[in-house]
């Protein structure tokens, strides 16, 4: 009776998939303006996908999303972001709660080294200040490995350090570590730049199977990969020394075949950058 | 058909052949010959010292294990003359070590407190002042913390003395019994002079080494874990007891016993505050008056020691050098193989 009252929480659907939506966002660093008047709309159940050169401000914009921006000393942003109805940056919700709720991968993964792998994914819940009891902690665990796709290859080295599994490995503990606090949205950086192909494929099936419940906004600079897993493009791009800003939105099948801007065209054929 | 014979395709001939591993040999330039001259130089001559350090006080400390025996090491009296006594390293080693660990209990977690707000929460501006600031405490002389200490903060400690023994008695280290007498209500100056107070004054001279080392280690926290965990949902303080307190556990350790090391060796300070007995009951009780400490009995009666006195001042420095010496050891073998650590020195 309790048994299954306790498993509920974790077993249950997370909530519907949310929508983010960046409206006239600018970001500077000190007096280095980066970002330029940038609007997206990330919608629910649909993979964002963010391309364009180096240095144009992908990594600041999606940093942005999250309010990871402000922690560089000296950075500054206008515009407004807002999460559903809330505006996170100036309604009253704690960045902590922002940050849980849209979740980051990172470029590099960034396993909690001096953790087990099974104390790594439920770190997330720690940090929040939320509590878990034993039997709903193994379920989440298991859980959240399975949607990350990392299961089967971790099921019997729960209790290995994190730092010890391969870095693709790591990238997907990372990822189950994110969904362990039940984010609306999933924001990932390049999170396959530095992973072999088979488990970027590995990652791109994940980002797959997660879109069902959550909101994810991918920065990629593989080509096939942003065809393969988005639904949606933007392409980002930044003049000599002026400011990133957005060039194109679109479905990703019209952004790659058809776009409505020749740089786009240029960019997605492979012509620069 | 034609077959190639192995043997005649020259490559697979030279992979047979190169079994043997190579032996990697690398021709230095001059300038790095030099260095590592100087290197290996400076560290044989540092080795060379210690050990003539070392053997120097064995030689000088024959006499008294001669005089003493092996007893020296059972000994608390230390009643020594030109020619002979009752004396061993018991209580005066227990005095010493009792200091250093109210030292130690004191410095290491105001050391952590500190080093995290310079790292974690201080703004930019006021982390240069603060470093600085601890950093000066160090070049305070130790014979103005030992007069600042009797003079001064004693006047004070006494105070909080008395109310540890009045509420927390029933913790062993602060059960103090009158010097008059068990039975009679301990006053004000059952508490002067003691262990205690030259502890927290032995506290304030290591704080700078120990802030100094952990500063440095938490400063190399990794910053994509940092943002790993503020990316979760953490606070401050999670991201300090999740990634910096692990990642710098190392230094923690390697900067708390570094701050041992010279809280056994402290000298002027400690025999300027401490009265010294070698009642082992006494030397327990922290908060009571009298403690004890191999440097402090070495630096009062040197000058009018001769004979086996001088001899017993020698065994007694040289258990000094050897504990130091262990806990030194010890402090960079733990920080060494600890993930901060392989990157620091101390
Ligand atoms: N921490 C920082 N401090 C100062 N400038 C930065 C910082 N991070 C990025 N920038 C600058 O902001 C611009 C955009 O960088 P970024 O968002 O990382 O681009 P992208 O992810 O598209 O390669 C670049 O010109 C870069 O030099
Ligand atoms: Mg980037």
């Amino acid at each position: 009776m309790t048994m299954v009252e306790e498993r509920v929480p974790a077993a249950a659907a997370p909530n519907v998939a949310s929508t983010l939506n960046a409206r006239e966002v600018s970001a500077w660093f000190g007096s280095h303006k980066v970002l330029d008047r940038v609007s997206l709309l990330m919608r629910p159940n649909e993979v964002t996908a963010l391309i364009g050169p180096s240095g144009c401000g992908k990594s600041t914009f999606l940093r942005a999303l999250n309010r990871m921006h402000e922690l560089v000393p000296g950075a500054s942003l206008a515009g407004t972001i807002s999460l559903d109805e809330v505006d996170i940056y100036r309604d009253a919700v704690s960045v902590t709660e922002i940050r849980r709720r849209i979740g980051m991968v990172f470029q590099k993964p960034n396993p909690f080294p001096a953790m087990t792998v099974s104390e790594n994914v439920i770190a997330g819940l720690k940090l929040c200040g939320l509590k878990i009891d034993r039997s709903t902690k193994d379920d989440l665990v298991a859980q959240c490995l399975r949607r990350a796709g990392l299961w089967n290859e971790v099921k019997n080295r729960l209790n290995d350090n994190g730092g010890a599994l391969s870095g693709g490995q790591q990238q997907r503990l990372c990822i189950a570590r994110s969904l362990a606090v039940r984010p609306d949205v999933l924001l990932m950086d390049e999170p396959c730049s530095a992973l072999d192909p088979t488990s970027t494929r590995r990652i791109e099936e994940t980002i797959a199977e997660l879109r069902e419940e959550i909101t994810i906004v991918i920065v990629t600079h593989n080509m096939q990969q942003a065809q393969r897993v988005s639904q949606r493009c933007a392409f980002f791009l930044a003049g000599e020394n002026a400011p990133g800003h957005i060039v194109e939105t679109g479905p990703t099948e019209a952004m790659f075949t058809n776009p409505q801007d020749q740089r786009t065209l240029d960019y997605v054929r492979g012509r620069f950058g | 058909m034609q077959y190639i014979h192995v043997a005649s395709v020259p490559f697979l001939d030279v992979v047979e052949s190169s079994e043997q591993p190579i032996a990697f040999r690398t021709t230095r330039g001059r300038g790095d010959r030099v260095y590592r001259g100087f290197g290996y130089g400076a560290g044989w001559l540092t080795l060379a010292i210690m050990g003539l350090i070392g053997g120097f006080l064995f030689y000088q400390s024959l006499d008294a294990f001669r005089y003493e025996g092996f007893t020296f090491f059972t000994e608390t009296r230390w009643i020594t003359s030109v020619s002979g006594g009752r004396f061993g390293i018991a209580a005066v080693l227990l005095g010493t070590v009792v200091i250093a660990v109210v030292a130690l209990v004191l410095a290491v977690p105001t050391a952590i407190g500190t080093a995290l707000f310079i790292t974690e929460y201080a703004p930019k501006r006021i982390r240069a002042i603060l470093t600085s600031l601890v950093d000066l405490l160090a070049a305070v002389p130790s014979l103005i913390y030992g007069i600042w200490g009797a003079a001064v903060l004693e006047g004070q400690v006494v105070y909080v003395s008395r109310f540890l023994a009045d509420h927390f008695g029933w913790f062993p280290p602060f059960h103090t019994t009158s010097l008059a007498g068990s039975k009679v209500p301990t006053t004000l100056t059952d508490f002067t002079a003691s262990a205690f107070l030259a502890g927290i004054v032995v506290a304030l001279m290591i704080l700078p080494i120990c802030t100094a080392v952990m500063r440095e280690v938490f400063a190399q926290a990794p910053p994509g874990e940092k943002e790993g965990a503020l990316a979760l949902g953490g606070t401050r303080w999670g991201v300090i007891r999740d990634v910096v307190l692990p990642f710098g556990k190392g230094g923690i350790i390697g900067g708390a016993m570094l701050g041992l090391g010279r809280a056994l060796g402290e000298t002027v300070a400690v025999a300027l505050i401490i009265s010294r007995t070698t009642d082992v009951h006494n030397l327990l009780q922290i908060l009571k008056t009298g403690g004890n400490s191999i440097a402090a009995l070495i630096a009062r009666s040197w000058t009018e020691s001769q004979g086996i006195a001088s001899s017993a001042l020698m065994a007694a420095g040289l258990v000094l050098f050897t504990v130091t010496l262990i806990v030194n050891a010890g402090a960079s073998f733990v920080v060494s193989r600890s993930r901060s650590g392989a990157a620091t020195e101390i």
